[in-house]
């Protein structure tokens, strides 16, 4: 599946409007940084088995995110750099290396309306964004002069995102969480169980949410829960006792019981997680978890500023 | 005022009320929700209502750049701000909203063999009340609705359907709703409306909002 996304479109889930966006954030942004771009331009999310793109116009772009092994008429670009591409050239892609998601941002963006202030596909309402399939072509806002006005600036630029900032991807993943509303009312037998096992990705995992697989939790609990609002990376415990890590495109409300939500700096490893993968669960206080996003945000704000020298 | 805090990630914070459905509890949610949009704050997203709760989400990075040590506390303190005791609740005029009904539903047979009803009393209860709107979720621009007939209430579809249509009316357990645009669901359907509940190229966006309440009538 292949869609537009962008950081999401948020201001509107009081009338039931979910944010959507893209799953690796962090990834996105980097490539848009990388690129000068905004950080919330609007990019291509693409999964394996990979689109073949063909360029019409001169371009430069960049991919980040799942290594797919792309080459551009035939011969290998690498991930997390800047290429340039002329009318005519095919961008193709080989053997699945890592990673689930990617992303092709290019430099200007995509000319694309947005709908209520963001240009993320909203699949399950059917507005926003797009959702690309076979033979549609995507118009760009940086043609011909303005892109190469553009592209003298960047010859200069930082030609690679760091490897540092790159969001890590491995077979098995730990994954730090905040404690949900509910996570209290869970006896100590059910918090190991939560905390001591392995859980495996399984099969029904897509853009709304991942089921995962392990030991059954019970909830000692006969209070019922009044649906309130969920996150991107909530995690809720099902009536079968198997928990579910909703993804970028869930809906606004749940009613079950909130076990954690993960934090946004590991939603980009949840997100290039493949079927069959393990994770675990650490519970960290937000007061950490906010330590841990102003450490890479930092971070960010170096790399950005880095790539802002030259531009 | 009994409420609890809680933060929902590290860029939203839920304030729960008393953990019951009432529409005294449901206002207090919509003035309480009211009184953060009117006293804003750096870095605020938005915030959204619930049946008895409220989420402000806000952007953790804009208030880190603007330095705040902790987004967390800076925010959970605007939120304790809210004076509860003195907002107004429940002297706003009610907005009722009529939506009609054709009651030609697939499933009313269904709801008919369940509650043992005919279709004229299933569409007379069904058409009786002034519902209200607890919460919008699910889908864009479904709204959560409240004070169906018990005796209308039937047990989803153990096979939820592929393809609902928009302006969908249905049954499902306790409650009561439309669907705002075709959606896979598991709801029994009663009727169909031609009012668009959901349109994303309106300034209102969505013709239900929290706190409004539905009257259906028979077309």
């Amino acid at each position: 599946m292949t869609t537009v996304q962008d950081l999401g479109r948020f201001g509107h889930q009081a009338k039931g409007v979910n944010p959507t966006g893209a799953m690796d954030h962090i990834s996105m942004r980097l490539i848009n940084i990388l690129l000068g771009n905004d950080e919330n331009e609007a990019v291509i999310e693409f999964h394996y088995p990979t689109p073949t793109i063909t360029f019409e116009e001169h371009a430069i772009f960049s991919i980040g995110g799942a290594d797919f092994s792309p080459s551009l008429n035939r011969k290998p670009v690498a991930n997390w750099k800047i290429h340039t591409a002329a009318p005519g050239d095919m961008l193709t892609f080989g053997k699945k290396q890592k990673g689930e998601r990617a992303y092709l941002s290019v430099k200007g963006g995509f000319k694309l309306p947005k709908v209520l202030g963001s240009s993320s596909t909203n699949l399950r309402a059917g507005f926003g964004g797009l959702k690309i399939i076979k033979g549609m072509s995507l118009d760009l806002n940086l043609k011909n002069g303005t892109l190469f006005e553009a592209s003298k600036k960047i010859a200069l630029a930082p030609k690679t995102v760091n490897v540092a900032l790159r969001p890590y991807i491995k077979n098995e993943q730990e994954i730090r969480i905040i404690g949900g509303a509910e996570l209290d009312s869970l006896d100590q037998d059910s918090r190991n169980k939560i905390f001591g096992q392995r859980f495996i990705v399984s099969g029904h995992s897509d853009r709304m949410g991942y089921r995962l697989e392990g030991d059954c939790i019970n909830r000692n609990s006969e209070s019922e829960i009044i649906s309130s609002s969920v996150a991107f990376g909530t995690i809720q415990l099902l009536p079968d006792g198997q928990l579910v890590i909703l993804m970028a495109d869930h809906q606004t409300t749940g009613g079950y019981p909130k076990i954690g939500n993960v934090i946004s700096t590991d939603l980009p490893f949840l997100a290039q997680l493949s079927v069959g993968q393990h994770i675990t669960f650490r519970e960290i206080s937000i007061d950490v978890a906010e330590k841990i996003v102003l450490k890479q945000e930092k971070e960010i704000k170096k790399f950005k500023a880095s790539v802002k020298l030259y531009s | 005022m009994n409420y609890r805090i809680h933060p929902l990630s590290e860029n939203a914070i839920t304030l729960y009320f008393e953990q019951k459905i009432s529409p005294e509890i449901n206002d207090l949610v919509i003035a309480s929700c009211l009184w953060i949009e009117e006293n804003s704050f750096p870095g605020f997203i938005e915030v959204v209502p619930a049946y008895a709760s409220l989420t402000v989400f806000y952007d953790l990075v804009e208030l880190i750049n603007q330095g705040y040590k902790s987004p967390f506390l800076f925010v959970k303190s605007k939120m304790q701000e809210i004076p509860f005791e003195s907002l107004k609740t429940g002297n706003k005029p009610k907005n009722l909203i009529e939506i009609p009904v054709e009651y030609s539903g697939e499933d009313l047979q269904i709801v008919g063999r369940h509650s043992k009803l005919s279709e004229k009393e299933i569409i007379k209860l069904h058409t009786e009340p002034e519902y209200r709107v607890y919460m919008m979720g699910f889908l864009p621009g479904f709204a959560y609705m409240g004070g169906l007939n018990q005796k209308l209430a039937t047990p989803r579809k153990k096979k939820p359907r592929l393809k609902v249509p928009a302006g969908s009316v249905g049954i499902a357990g306790a409650q009561t709703g439309i669907y705002p645009l075709e959606s896979p669901g598991g709801w029994q359907l009663i009727g169909h409306t031609d009012k668009k509940l959901f349109d994303p190229s309106d300034r209102k966006l969505s013709l239900l909002s929290t706190g409004d309440y539905v009257k259906f009538k028979a077309v």
